[in-house]
């Protein structure tokens, strides 16, 4: 029992293919340098230092691993990168190597070799899949703190603790005739196919050469040339045509309908110095008219007791790892498989120099040429046989092996021990079907070579090769060939069928035996752990365990053990606990069915697929013509939907309160000037213009005349307010429609709506204006001297320019339309122009009133004038709850016309309800005290909750003008309240507010101050 | 609440051998965990039952456990088309919080609430509720607003919510963007520390379990294929596995309840879209609670096991394919990001789709049919999950007694007719 007697891995670089020997690379892997090459992967470099422990699983910290070789790799999970450029979780099969790379184990404390956490090994038997849904519940209240406990031990790497990601993430839209993913032997033909034939082709590989398992094997010859040469040759001639677009490092992760694919590139991941001017990754989102999956097939682990120690790999990986990067996995080996394929890994790591001391299969019959080359190189075998059990501390030491039945269920005689550094493991091969069930491709089973494989397709798509089930190469380039013929005609191209590559491969039986799980001789539950699910360490005892206790839907498996559920995706461990899983229900596999496919085919940044709609370019900052001014004058702002509009303008030493206090008292006493750009202005033109607005406004339009305005309010079909505004008429067929800033999109999607759907027969066009015009609103009784000082052609005594009429001329030159409408209650002018005056009228409007003492008011003191006016905002006194009648404004609602939006709603028994909550006014005892916005009333201020509230404060502010407070408030029943007293109930505990319910209008009510 | 506590300790004694506990724990390792019962038998029907609930998800499992705890209706059924908890009780996020606006939703939403906070002891399964607290973060003046208006209502419904500062934030979130010259600064906050997070399919199964042992029959792959009426009345169910009579039937499924309703010529007043939903990889726990962003727009928590879990809107169209759009999570990530600058060294995990039917006013259905004993419980929208025992225990009371209690009765279809919708639209934040 000689533990680590020959555990010498060496690089021997001549016949790497992947690697370049002469540029040596240096990086750190938990704190100690070593030396790889360029070309590696971090496991390959790590494997040429004869680092062989990478980390710990997830639940019982048990020692791991290199694995696998590519994406399928549950074990060898690392954090790589220093600073903002920490990732947690990476494959160490996936990293490729750059001098200076950075990476630490994870999940272990204080160190790799010596983890606490592997106490719940020791526990282990306590935890089986789904403990914690059966304990942790006495006493209740102690969850919190099991949780919390639970948690710390959960998780795997560390994210980054400096959060910012200095790197740059894109994005590319792009449309190809034909998409191949996957680059290798049937990849690369498909790709050749359909460039010849003239279409305009993307070639997607995940790696960074081309090649795939031709770079692997050394005994495949295509046109006289190694594997490799063949894939670098052919790679390099497609790169060169026009027509194609060849991307390396690239991942096609999605796969939706309409043959919409989105890949990942890796663009400076491989890079030591990333240049400023290229992103990290590349998002393409792909439309293909025809798309060819070339994605290969993965090799299945086989389930034993302890074939999770470290030297424990998938066969097809130790000779991944030695044929690409010269490394040979260990010195002393044995390889225990179901199937032929196998065989020949072990020979080439056997005539490499790895001495194979045995050959296990669970066969009694393999191929008779696999047999004699066996015998040949001087390797025993086992036939009918397993490793019944591995062990090892922090490395395989030695395995027991044994006869088994002919079915594979149980040991047919006593076990042999064998020592060993290595145990390479195959248990068949899984097509990656990832893509072609994700775009909801069917699956069938295979019974010659047990795995899934594609049946029917959904999109636009074929898989050819190994992801199709064929394995042998001359079989996949054929397959690529004909799917490329295929896609070209389907896309109405000439296509003209190219001479096949001459292939010399060796003829091989993929036919495995169907066998989930080696036996170990001892009843179920007991002996050493067989995983299935490394990473999550989900044992075939685990699924057994479930089934018995009733969770019989694949779907309940999954998730009440979390196989399949890791980093890794189940890449190796879905078909195994399937296996299983079909067994303990005396099911088929394909009657227990697969979990649904999705993206992403492998974890993939979330950085990458934000890309660039972060920090300024998350949402567009809207502003105003008048912009710049605002700014000069040191105003604050505030967010409106996507606008920034002025909040108030505070002058030196003001408080914000003192500042719109003085805002608000020059808008009634001398003339305040708003930017009321913002607002949405819709341009209404068609002959039916009058009748569409007619329907969708509460009140009647018809009679409106030329160069009139009218204030209008637009119900939804639930009979709710949903917006307001003036709208004016300019001519027989033409209006413009104002809306609230917030509003203006959804008004205009709504009248889209209506316009197209249920209205088609009107003759009406709408156009969105809002950034056509710009506007100052001049208000106060200095308005209509200033704007004559402006000066204007158009007259503006109240006799020739009525309240509620619009006249179209001049303004200091500019030409401009006048609205005389008025949210304040004073004299007003809503001057418009064109937005690339909006600056010019603005600057010439605060010259000229500044005799008068004009003042520019933000959006704040706007709010104050019209609540002192009790004038509602749609969004504030409205919440899409509120009827016109509940907002006393029931003489805007038609009952004459025939139909409005809204006006069945309306009629509803509910809308009739004397208790509905209506529109008040308040005024507080204390005339000082105003109420927060948001407060609820209630007539018992004592009562303990539940409270009956009677409804909420809308608006509320000082008012300057008045010397006392004004509200609002929605209130159950407001109308019929007048003068009754209601109380506030206040969050920080302090004395309720008590208040009177008043009409809404405090200043002015009768209205006489619009004239000025 | 679902019986007495003697009741449920002769129980217990009687099942020794079914009970949960660590000490069953201990006995079955010494066991090698060969002696677990079923955690639910695998049912075939029967020719009748007193009562059959269409639709195994977790609001229809709690209706049956609730049917026959407190109703004491045992002989009855819940038939589902696929597997248990298969819609959209193991697709959510799994937030659960009481904090709503209007009386309605904060009296069904706080029921369940309370039934959540014993109910990993009722069902004598670990359904891992976790009270992490649940907060909605403002990022404008107007948003502040909506905010003061909520926590004033909810405080005075007696049901808990704190008003968070953007420096209070900062401490109980230490990975939240808090810079003030972002695209929305974070302007303020509300928690609920009473909402948290379950663990969605313990939900499902826990409650399965629970009622299996009070003799309900749980059926699983049994699709319904009509509604068998005599008159005015309900008296069976149309299945795959044959016609199964009962008098009272209960329809509980999301994502297919316009269809279901069809069977029975009921045109329901609903909508059917994808709501996607996604995790990471999992790491070191690095957020304690559960956000919610309106204008950002997504919702985040960390699970258990260290995924960061995201969500935020539906996708813009009507489907009943559980899959949705790329650009929703494009969108959703962007808006992560942007909250939490870390997450975009982490990678996307999985993603997922589920059908969400919502109502015009973002208030569910729990109400009487114009056919006498059908009834539906639908609608719930995107925000189902954290409403699951409330909801089941209404239902029940309205199955069994064939009219609503006050919780449920302003969720009755009526309402469409009548007008009295409970809007959850404008003021309620995401609705989630």
């Amino acid at each position: 029992m000689a533990r680590k007697t020959n555990i010498r891995a060496n690089r021997n670089s001549h016949q790497a293919v992947s690697i370049d020997s002469h540029a040596p690379i240096s990086f750190t892997f938990d704190g100690r340098t070593y030396q790889g090459c360029r070309g590696d992967t971090l496991a390959s470099a790590l494997l040429a230092n004869n680092v062989h422990l990478t980390g710990r699983s997830f639940k019982y910290h048990r020692p791991r691993g290199i694995m696998a070789a590519g994406a399928e790799e549950p074990n060898a999970l690392v954090g790589i990168g220093v600073g903002g450029r920490i990732e947690p979780n990476i494959k160490a099969t996936q990293i490729e190597l750059y001098d200076g790379l950075v990476a630490v184990s994870q999940n272990r404390f204080p160190s790799l070799k010596l983890d606490m956490g592997e106490i719940n090994s020791v526990f282990s038997r306590f935890f089986p899949a789904g403990f914690y849904y059966k304990t942790f519940m006495w006493p209740a209240s102690f969850w919190m703190g099991y949780e919390h406990i639970i948690r710390r031990a959960a998780g795997l790497g560390k994210a980054s603790d400096t959060h910012q990601d200095p790197d740059r993430y894109e994005k590319r839209h792009a449309h190809f005739d034909i998409v191949v993913v996957g680059g290798g032997l049937a990849g690369l033909n498909a790709a050749l196919q359909a460039a010849n034939s003239g279409q305009r082709v993307l070639l997607a590989e995940d790696q960074h050469q081309c090649g795939g398992w031709l770079r692997s094997c050394d005994d495949i010859a295509i046109d006289g040339m190694a594997g490799h040469e063949w894939a670098d040759k052919t790679a390099l001639h497609l790169a060169e045509m026009e027509n194609v677009t060849l991307l390396p490092r690239t991942t096609c992760f999605g796969y939706g309908d309409h043959n919409f694919l989105t890949l990942a590139e890796r663009v400076t991941d491989h890079l030591a110095e990333k240049p400023a001017h290229l992103p990290r990754m590349r998002l393409w989102k792909v439309r293909a008219r025809q798309v060819i999956l070339a994605t290969g097939a993965i090799e299945r682990p086989l389930v034993f007791a302890g074939n999770d120690l470290p030297g424990v790999m998938l066969a097809s990986a130790a000779q991944t790892y030695l044929n690409q990067y010269g490394v040979l996995a260990g010195g002393r080996g044995i390889l225990t498989t179901n199937n032929d394929a196998a065989w020949h890994s072990a020979f080439a790591l056997h005539e490499a120099g790895c001495l194979i001391t045995a050959i296990v299969d669970t066969r009694e019959n393999p191929a008779p040429a696999v047999l004699k080359q066996a015998a040949a190189l001087g390797i025993q075998t086992r036939l009918g046989a397993g490793i019944i059990a591995a062990h090892g501390r922090l490395h395989i030491a030695r395995v027991e092996i044994a006869p088994l039945t002919k079915t594979g269920d149980a040991l047919a005689g006593e076990a042999e021990h064998f020592d060993c550094d290595l145990v390479l493991m195959s248990g068949g091969m899984n097509p990656v079907v990832h893509l072609h069930s994700q775009s909801r491709g069917k699956l069938k089973w295979d019974e010659r070579t047990y795995c899934f494989r594609p049946s029917t397709s959904h999109e636009a798509t074929q898989s050819v090769g190994a992801c199709n089930g064929s394995f042998e190469p001359s079989r996949g380039i054929k397959e690529a060939n004909a799917a490329a013929l295929k896609a070209v005609k389907a896309n109405g191209g000439a296509a003209e069928a190219l001479d096949l590559p001459d292939i010399i491969a060796r003829k091989i039986n993929y036919t495995p035996m169907p066998i989930w799980q080696i036996p170990s001789g001892l009843p179920a539950g007991q002996g050493g752990k067989a995983f299935v699910d490394f990473q999550n360490d989900v044992t075939a005892s685990d699924i057994q365990l479930a089934v018995r206790e009733g969770y019989h839907s694949v779907e309940h498996v999954k998730r009440y053990t979390t196989t399949g559920m890791a980093t890794d995706q189940g890449k190796t461990s879905n078909i195994n606990a399937l296996g299983i899983l079909a067994r303990e229900r005396n099911a088929e596999i394909p009657a227990v069915g697969t979990t649904t496919f999705r993206m992403p085919y492998t974890p993939t940044s979330i950085g990458m697929i934000a890309g660039r709609d972060i920090g300024g370019l998350f949402d567009p900052v809207r502003v105003t013509p008048m912009d710049k001014w605002h700014r000069e004058a040191g105003a604050k702002f505030e967010h409106v939907g996507q606008w920034m509009r002025a909040w108030y303008y505070p002058q030196k030493g003001e408080s914000m309160e003192e500042a719109v206090h003085r805002e608000v008292r020059a808008a009634r006493q001398t003339a305040g000037l708003l930017d009321a750009s913002t607002l949405g202005k819709i341009d209404i033109k068609g002959p039916d213009a009058a009748e569409f607005l007619n329907r969708i406004y509460t009140n009647s339009w018809l009679k409106l005349g030329v160069g009139n305005c009218r204030y209008g309010l637009m119900c939804k079909d639930d009979g709710m307010v949903m917006d307001d505004g003036v709208t004016t008429r300019l001519a027989d067929d033409h209006f413009h429609m104002t809306t609230t800033t917030g509003g203006a999109a959804g008004v205009l999607d709504w009248l889209e709506e209506w316009q197209q759907t249920e209205w088609p027969e009107l003759k009406v066009y709408l156009t969105s204006v809002t950034e056509q015009w710009a506007v100052a609103t001049l208000s106060g009784p200095a308005a209509q001297e200033i704007l004559n000082a402006a000066g204007t052609d158009i007259p503006l005594n109240n006799e020739g320019f009525r309240f509620m009429s619009m006249r179209e001329g001049h303004v200091s030159g500019l030409p401009a339309r006048i609205y005389r409408i008025s949210f304040t209650g004073e004299l007003s002018y809503e001057i418009n122009v064109p937005a690339r005056y909006g600056m010019a009228l603005w600057t010439t409007l605060m010259r000229a009133g500044k005799t008068f003492g004009i003042t520019p008011y933000g959006t704040e003191a706007m709010h104050v004038l019209r609540g002192e006016k009790g004038f509602i905002i749609v969004g504030q006194e409205t919440d899409g709850t509120v009827t016109p009648h509940d907002l006393g404004m029931s003489w805007i609602v038609s009952d004459k016309k025939p139909d409005f939006i809204g006006k069945r709603a309306l009629a509803r028994q509910a809308m009739q309800a004397s208790d509905r909550k209506q529109l008040v006014g308040l005024k507080t005892k204390d005339p000082k005290q105003v109420i927060p916005e948001g407060a609820h009333a209630t007539l018992d201020p004592d009562q303990p909750p539940p409270v009956d509230m009677l409804g909420h404060v809308t608006s509320s502010y000082f008012s300057p003008n008045l010397g006392h407070s004004v509200a609002m408030a929605l209130l159950r029943a407001g109308h019929t309240r007048m003068g009754q007293t209601v109380y506030f109930p206040m969050l920080d505990g302090s004395p309720p507010i008590e208040a009177t319910i008043t009409d809404t209008r405090f200043y002015d009510p009768k209205g006489e101050r619009l004239n000025g | 609440m679902a019986e007495s506590n003697i009741d449920r300790g002769v129980r217990a004694l009687r099942d020794r051998k079914k009970h949960y506990s660590i000490f069953s724990l201990a006995r079955q390792a010494r066991n090698y965990h060969q002696g677990w019962q079923q955690a639910w038998r695998h049912a075939e029907p029967k020719a009748e039952y007193d009562a059959i609930i269409i639709g195994g998800g977790g609001h229809g499992l709690a209706t049956a456990y609730y049917l026959a705890s407190v109703h004491n209706m045992t002989n009855i059924a819940v038939i589902e088309k696929g597997w248990l908890g298969g819609g959209n009780t193991g697709r959510n996020t799994t937030i659960i919080r009481s904090n709503y606006l209007w009386d309605e939703s904060a009296s069904i939403y706080e029921h369940a609430m309370k039934l959540w906070e014993g109910l990993a002891q009722d069902l004598n399964f670990n359904i891992m509720f976790s009270q992490r607290g649940v907060l909605t973060i403002a990022h404008s003046e107007h948003e502040l607003k909506e905010m003061s208006r909520r926590v004033h209502a909810i405080r005075l419904n007696g049901i808990d919510s704190d008003i968070l500062s953007p420096e209070e934030i900062k401490k109980f979130v230490p990975i939240m963007n808090m810079d003030q010259n972002i695209r929305y600064p974070v302007m303020g906050g509300f928690l609920q520390k009473r909402g948290g997070t379950a663990r969605h399919d313990a939900v499902a199964w826990g409650y399965a379990r629970a009622a299996d042992d009070m003799g309900v029959d749980i059926i699983q792959n049994c699709e319904v294929t009509g509604l068998r009426r005599q008159g005015r009345r309900i008296v069976g169910v149309e299945t795959t596995k044959g016609l199964i009579k009962s008098r009272k039937v209960g329809c509980v499924v999301a994502g297919h309840s316009s269809i279901l309703a069809d069977m029975a010529g009921i045109r329901m007043p609903i909508a059917s879209r994808p709501l996607q939903a996604l995790v990471s990889e999992p790491i070191k726990p690095i957020l304690d609670t559960v956000i919610m962003s309106n204008a950002v727009h997504m919702y985040i928590s960390q699970s258990d096991k260290g995924e960061m879990v995201l969500g935020a809107g539906v996708d813009k169209y009507n489907s009943y394919a559980q899959r949705g759009s790329f650009p929703v999570p494009e969108h959703m990530l962007a808006a992560a990001v942007e909250l939490f600058p870390v997450l975009s060294r982490l990678r996307m995990l999985r993603h997922w789709g589920g059908i969400v039917d919502t109502c015009p006013d973002a208030s569910p259905i729990i109400s009487r049919t114009d056919i006498d004993g059908l009834y539906f419980n639908c609608g719930w929208g995107t925000g189902g999950f954290k409403a699951t025992p409330g909801s089941g225990h209404v239902f029940a009371d309205l199955i069994a007694n064939d009219r609503p209690n006050d919780i449920a009765a302003p969720y009755a279809l009526s309402r469409f007719e009548t007008g009295l919708l409970i809007d959850e639209h404008g003021a309620a934040g995401v609705a989630h």
